[in-house]
């Protein structure tokens, strides 16, 4: 490790690491407010209701502002493969290249071809036309989030890929495994629903302010109803693939599972922590490093959220550092042991091949191959520097779901109160609906926390750390951008909220009653 | 056909010309656009092996170098 900047290496994921965080502000509004439209303008063409057409056309001018600020901020994190990543972007290769491109090519397309129709066709083309393109805008936007997210899954269980040591890139050998792998099923399905949920927040938020002011009433309490009852269906489906992905990560991430809940010594029976911190930052060195204040335990839920049976035994970081034979869990010191007999290998095999010697690069690649699994791990001499970092992961976890569940609660009441019509007058909730909105965004960003750290030090799990994907670059560079990026991304930010708070505040025609 | 390309252009044409919050998003747009591709691309995020290897080869490599040292 002692040859890697590991400044470099901190300045290129913080960069990294703000683009993305940053362009999740803009992209899952987008996701879930092109169906609440669609949904909306649907009720508009069954009902021939006007009310209904300038509710669609009011909250179709809000995912506007929300789509134009957005749009394009997640091209840099694209630049920023090629310039700050690049060992990374050589090493996945065919593996990224074709998801981005069909993201590109097809859903792009798609989504910008009838966003003309939705804005422009009012009253110029069918209403069934009309409807049909608001429909393929929101099925657009949803497929670009696809392949995306295809790609994240890839990094997170990397699988359908063969490693080409001549070359050094991943070569897909199987685009279904890819699409179609548990992790990615369940990543897609898990991140459009939150953003549906997210978005579902933000319209009933919107409307509380509206009852709130005593305005544009007959907009707000339909938009609510809506809000609330597409919220609740999507928040159940969100749970149900919250929990699919977590069986997932312990599966395939164990030591993200683990640190998820700050389980350091593993077992059976493991309880869920309801609610829990830490009393002291664990030292992952330190053997009984679990330091906690008081805790409301789930019993047996840790357990069965990892394999559905409430004995299963979970392990814990230092089951996975030290190993566990009765479990059959090899140590992060074996691990080391084969990952430097591939790394050796691969440059035994490669300075082999230059010397045209055919049975050296025979046998060295044989042992390649032989220990290529753990590959990663051979950058690294303390095993304890393979732990991501616990507390924020915890804490980002349970963050996550802790307002995921309270988003449940927001919407069964105020969908209870809705239907009664009861909504004007309980201010309590609206007052809840409005301040929920900073709160979903949180959520969003505290879920994709837990699968980025949680996921480090790798970059690609189990074969490429970030500290081995970063770009023998200026690091002065990386440091301004940083920076740029930071004022460039927070004045976006401040431009659409001030937008978006004008068209709010400007909404004259959204009725009374 | 030729009717029917001369439709497509005027129903964008009149769209864009009585566009009034969407003028205000489309100056933003094409803003953020030169900014992302025109400064920051140019400047800050030249594609590393692409400018520094002239081929495949040289980029395997270099590669296969910084995974093994």
């Amino acid at each position: 490790m002692e040859h890697f900047n590991l400044a470099l290496v901190d300045w290129s994921r913080a960069q990294f690491a703000l683009t993305a965080l940053y362009h999740w502000l803009f992209v899952p509004l987008t996701l879930g407010t092109s169906f609440i439209i669609a949904i909306m303008e649907t009720i508009y063409v069954k009902t021939g209701k006007d009310i209904w057409k300038r509710i669609t056309k009011f909250w179709m001018v809000l995912f506007a502002i929300n789509f134009a600020i957005g749009v394009a901020t997640g091209i840099i994190l694209e630049f920023e493969f090629g310039t700050n990543w690049s060992n990374y972007s050589w090493f996945v290769g065919d593996i990224f290249g074709a998801p981005l491109a069909i993201e590109g090519i097809m859903a792009f397309f798609l989504e910008s071809t009838f966003f003309a129709v939705m804005f422009f066709g009012w009253n110029k083309v069918s209403k069934g036309f009309h409807l049909t393109s608001t429909w393929l805008v929101a099925l657009g936007s949803n497929l670009s989030a696809l392949w995306i997210l295809v790609a994240n899954a890839w990094m997170q269980n990397p699988v359908g890929m063969h490693f080409n040591p001549e070359t050094a890139r991943n070569e897909m050998v199987n685009f279904w495994a890819v699409l179609f792998s548990p992790t990615a099923i369940n990543k897609f399905l898990h991140t459009i629903s939150s953003a549906y949920v997210m978005s579902a927040i933000f319209v009933l938020g919107v409307s509380a302010w509206f009852l709130l002011k005593k305005r544009n009433q007959a907009l707000a309490k339909r938009s609510m109803i809506v809000a609330s009852t597409f919220g609740l269906i999507m928040s159940v489906f969100m749970v149900i693939t919250g929990d699919e992905s977590a069986r997932e990560v312990f599966r395939v991430q164990p030591m993200k599972f683990a640190s998820m809940e700050g389980l350091y010594h593993g077992q059976t029976d493991a309880p869920l922590t309801a609610v829990g911190f830490f009393t002291k930052t664990p030292k992952p060195e330190a053997p009984n490093a679990n330091e906690w204040g008081p805790k409301i335990k789930i019993p047996g839920m840790l357990s069965y959220m990892a394999a559905l049976n409430t004995h299963a035994y979970v392990p814990g970081i230092n089951d996975l550092i030290h190993g566990n034979t009765a479990h059959n869990i090899i140590s992060y010191y074996e691990r080391i042991k084969m990952g430097k007999l591939a790394i050796a290998a691969l440059k035994e095999f490669q300075l082999a091949k230059k010397a045209a010697n055919d049975s050296v690069a025979r046998t060295a690649l044989k042992t390649f191959e032989a220990n290529y699994k753990y590959f990663g791990y051979g950058y690294y001499n303390d095993p304890h520097k393979l732990i991501p970092d616990v507390p924020l992961v915890f804490y980002s976890f349970h963050t996550m779901v802790g307002l995921g569940l309270l988003f449940v609660l927001i919407f069964l009441l105020t969908l209870i109160y809705g239907l009664k019509g009861k909504l004007p007058v309980k201010r309590w909730i609206l007052y809840v609906a409005l301040w929920a909105i900073p709160f979903a965004y949180l959520a969003q960003e505290a879920g994709w926390m837990v699968a980025e750290f949680g996921r480090q030090p790798w970059v690609v799990q189990n074969y490429m750390p970030t500290l081995s994907a970063v770009s023998n670059i200026n690091q002065t560079s990386v440091i301004i951008t940083f920076f740029l990026f930071g004022v460039i991304f927070t004045v976006l930010l401040i431009a659409e909220i001030k937008i978006m708070l004008n068209q709010i505040k400007q909404l004259k025609d959204g009725g009374q009653q | 056909m030729v009717k029917l390309v001369k439709k497509v252009f005027f129903f964008y044409y009149d769209g864009f010309r009585s566009m009034t919050i969407g003028r205000k998003l489309w100056i933003i747009i094409l803003i953020k656009l030169f900014i992302i591709f025109a400064i920051l691309k140019l400047f800050f995020f030249p594609d590393f092996l692409k400018t520094h290897f002239k081929t495949d080869q040289q980029r395997s490599n270099y590669v296969i170098e910084q995974l093994t040292k």
